[in-house]
């Protein structure tokens, strides 16, 4: 720790030369921090405690397919579940067909099913209350300047109304919202709807649902209740397939990209070239330095201590950039967020990333600083203060 | 505060050259190339321009290690921005190489895709009769009434998890419609039975996907009779008997769409007009081309947007690598470059030799990146659950020459901004104290 300013000093010799390293650095760190949220986010995606408690329901021959409406019943007297809501795909849009919004025909007793967003008992009395009712997503209202009591003219791609148009409208009566506020939830992003008006007001329907939503009374049962559920409708012609919400989200993850392999082929190539810039500044900086070095080991620093200042120069360098640019990545990241208004969602800076990202500065710093460390220590006094 | 302005002016000068690179169509970027090499060979100040680069570029083994930082450094860029542009790319071709201009899909109207659209029994036979449509010997339309629905298949990857694969009821017609698929191996499907054929993309992506082999669709079984190929995006599908699709999944006697072969590109209009005015029907008519397209539009378009945020991150960080790089260069080189100075260089032969020298290293530095993308990934096969279809569509990544270029003109960019600013610094050094350092 004596060392510390020397270090610093050492750092600071070439200052050009140590800022445009450093932003080389904290470009690097600064693209690690955001595709590592994003990768984060991915593997992480409907592992919160709630979704552990959460099965999901569908049809066992695709997601497309829907199922009687009268399984719920059958379903809440299964051991170990607590209670059943259920859900059908609308299909809505907004304005243009193409500007497609999240939109569920659910059962009463949905919203419960999820304590990650909370409706204001009120709005939720009313929702009750309005046959045409329907709960936005907060993030939407916000997008589209909806409120309470307004008038939603959605359109439906797949459904048509019962007067054979795919027009349809809604009474706004309440606003779903993240019981904790930095805790974004995609619910946020949509809109409920009754199945019940849905059902009645579309003649294709007939009383059948997309998908069921299971809360279980104990997430380490939930492996057998899945399997009891899924027993009810074996050689019917309506067979289920049931799997925790954390199941699904991930088998849908991975259909969708394999971010993992995206995110780690990119930050290779970035650490690779990182590597090598930050080696050649620290073997300069050495090379500059080869007097100063020895008069260091003539007044007596061990060949050692000699090797320890340089390493911790290079990884007092990376370290300063690396946690710029994560720092960055962390207030960058919200910034984007809340700048466009939610159409761009980045994810926070995770501690995991944070855990990441530091053991990759303290690595890097290490295996940049060997080869000219090494150098620095086997340092010849005579030949060096003579400049051989 | 003239250090200061000039900074400011350098500033824009950058601004304004990148703009203007990015923007000025290739053949002017050419003229303006023609015409620096002209004023290399004919003016004074040009070949003294010559000499010095080509004193500057014969140092360049001596600093073997910092110059290929800059190499190195551009090529992981234009290497990234390549790859993921390419994917971009493949994925659209993937699209629209489904489609054609003298083919015509007929959806219900309002419908964003195949899979939310139904036709009824009367619409689809309606359809059918509609002018345009080309006809076989038999004097039979070339329409196939076609239902698309999804199936949850294993994965190959032995994870034991599953995907979702999109099941294709054909009508007889279809391979008339589509004349690029072509069974490679086993037999076609016999109408009335519960068989199919798989994509080669399909095949890749789900097991037990093979001639001969059964799989199990839900709870029902269903035989593999053949694999065919078509290099679009048909390649991820099952297709089956239209009628054996439709009892499977209890849809009756309607379909989603209908795809038809035209007599010609020009016959289209006539179609849909036909289509549109008859009062039986309520439904939207493209041609596949546009169809597919527009499918691709949205997801080609965020991973464009993607590659380009990355790239310029990591073109960041390079620009301040080839500047630390080059600032190094010009620092170490200083001796040599006063002395050019006082035996009558000018400024500008200097900062064009070190400008060179840097574009030099960002164009080797490019070809590398561009080689590297296109050795790794040219012809990578991808999947990813597709815009407007319910089900996982696998794709080539696509390393197409416009892409190449496009990693140059980044390189040469970042090349450009990495060795002006030592440039300056370089025509600007103060010859005697440059002179009598050591």
């Amino acid at each position: 720790m004596k060392y510390l300013h020397l270090i610093w000093a050492a750092l600071w010799r070439r200052k050009t030369r140590t800022i445009l390293t450093l932003v080389s650095i904290l470009a690097a760190f600064l693209l690690f921090g955001m595709l590592d949220g994003v990768r984060t986010s991915f593997a992480n995606a409907g592992k919160s405690a709630a979704g552990a408690e959460r099965l999901q329901t569908g049809s066992k021959l695709s997601f497309i397919e829907t199922l009687p409406q009268s399984l719920q019943a059958r379903m809440e007297q299964v051991p170990g579940v607590k209670m059943v809501a259920y859900a059908n795909w609308f299909g809505g849009a907004y304005q243009d067909p193409h500007n497609q919004i999240f939109t569920f025909a659910v059962s009463d007793n949905y919203v419960d099913m999820y304590p990650e967003v909370a409706v204001s008992p009120a709005e939720r009395k009313a929702f009750e209350q309005t046959r045409t009712g329907v709960l936005v997503g907060d993030l939407l209202a916000k997008k589209y300047h909806w409120k309470v009591g307004d008038k939603l003219p959605l359109q439906s791609n797949i459904f048509p109304n019962r007067d054979g148009s795919k027009n349809w409208s809604f009474d706004i009566v309440g606003v779903i919202h993240a019981s904790k506020p930095d805790d974004k939830q995609m619910l946020q992003g949509g809109i409920l709807m009754h199945w019940k008006y849905f059902d009645e007001s579309n003649p294709y329907n007939r009383g059948r649902v997309g998908w069921y939503v299971t809360r279980v009374n104990d997430a380490s049962q939930s492996d057998r209740v899945a399997n009891a559920i899924d027993a009810l409708s074996a050689n019917s012609d309506h067979e289920t397939r049931t799997m925790t919400e954390q199941a699904a989200m991930a088998q849908w993850i991975k259909q969708m990209a394999d971010v993992g392999f995206i995110v780690v082929s990119i930050m290779g190539a970035v650490f690779f070239t990182l590597l090598l810039l930050t080696g050649n500044t620290m073997a300069q900086a050495v090379r500059e330095r080869t007097s100063e070095l020895a008069v260091l080991k003539t007044i007596g620093f061990s060949s050692v201590s000699v090797l320890g200042l340089v390493l911790a120069e290079s990884v007092a360098l990376v370290l300063l950039g690396g946690v710029l640019g994560l720092g960055l990545a962390a207030v960058l990241g919200p910034l984007l967020s809340a700048g466009t208004g939610g159409m761009v969602s980045m994810p926070p800076v995770p501690a995991s990333s944070w855990a990441i990202g530091v053991a990759l500065m303290l690595a890097i710093g290490l295996l940049v600083g060997l080869l000219p460390a090494m150098r620095a220590m086997r340092l010849n006094i005579v030949d060096a203060l003579a400049g051989r | 505060m003239k250090s200061f302005l000039r900074g400011v002016l350098l500033a824009l000068v950058v601004v304004a050259s990148i703009v203007a690179w990015a923007a000025l169509p290739w053949p002017v970027l050419l003229a303006l190339a023609v015409l620096f090499l002209l004023w290399m060979q004919l003016t004074r100040a040009g070949r003294q321009a010559g000499s010095a680069t080509s004193v500057g570029v014969s140092t360049l083994p001596q600093r073997i290690g910092s110059s290929s930082v800059v190499v190195v450094g551009i090529a992981g860029v234009v290497a990234v921005l390549v790859s993921l542009l390419a994917m971009g790319v493949g994925y659209s071709e993937a699209l629209s190489n489904s489609g054609s201009t003298d083919t015509a899909i007929v959806l219900r109207g309002g419908s964003a895709s195949e899979v939310s659209s139904v036709l009824e029994h009367d619409a689809v036979l309606a359809i059918a009769e509609a002018p345009g449509i080309a006809r076989d010997k038999a004097g039979k339309p070339i329409a196939s009434p076609e239902l698309v629905v999804a199936a949850n298949l294993p994965l190959r990857d032995g994870s034991g998890d599953e995907g979702s694969v999109q099941l294709r009821g054909v009508g007889d017609q279809a391979w008339a419609v589509r004349p690029e698929v072509k069974i490679i191996a086993g037999r076609t499907f016999k109408p009335g039975l519960r068989e199919l054929v798989a994509g080669k993309g399909a095949q890749r992506q789900f097991a037990g996907l093979a001639p001969g082999s059964q799989i199990k669709l839900g709870s029902q079984l269903w035989t593999v009779t053949g694999i065919f190929a078509s290099g679009n995006a048909t390649d991820s599908e099952l297709w089956s008997d239209a009628d054996v699709v439709a009892s499977a999944y209890r849809r009756g006697s309607s379909r989603t769409s209908v795809f038809a072969r035209l007599t010609g590109a020009n016959a289209f209009d006539g179609f849909k007009a036909a289509l549109k005015g008859d009062p039986r029907l309520q439904v939207d008519v493209q041609t596949t081309l546009d169809y597919f397209s527009k499918q691709s539009e949205q997801t080609s378009q965020a991973i464009r947007i993607i590659g380009i945020v990355v790239g310029v991150i990591m073109a960041i960080g390079a620009v301040f690598g080839a500047l630390n790089t080059m600032f190094a260069a010009v620092a170490g080189r200083a001796r040599e470059i006063a002395t050019l100075r006082a035996i009558g260089f000018r400024g500008t032969p200097v900062v064009v030799a070190v400008m060179l020298e840097t574009m030099l290293l960002a164009l080797l530095g490019g070809v590398l990146g561009g080689l590297l993308a296109w050795l790794a990934f040219n012809g990578f096969a991808a999947s990813t659950l597709a815009a407007g279809t319910t089900a996982q569509m696998s794709f080539q990544l696509h390393v197409t020459p416009a892409l190449l270029w496009t990693g140059l003109k980044w390189a040469l960019a970042i090349g450009f901004i990495g060795g002006l600013f030592p440039a300056v610094r370089a025509a600007r050094l103060p010859v005697t104290t440059a002179l009598r350092e050591s």
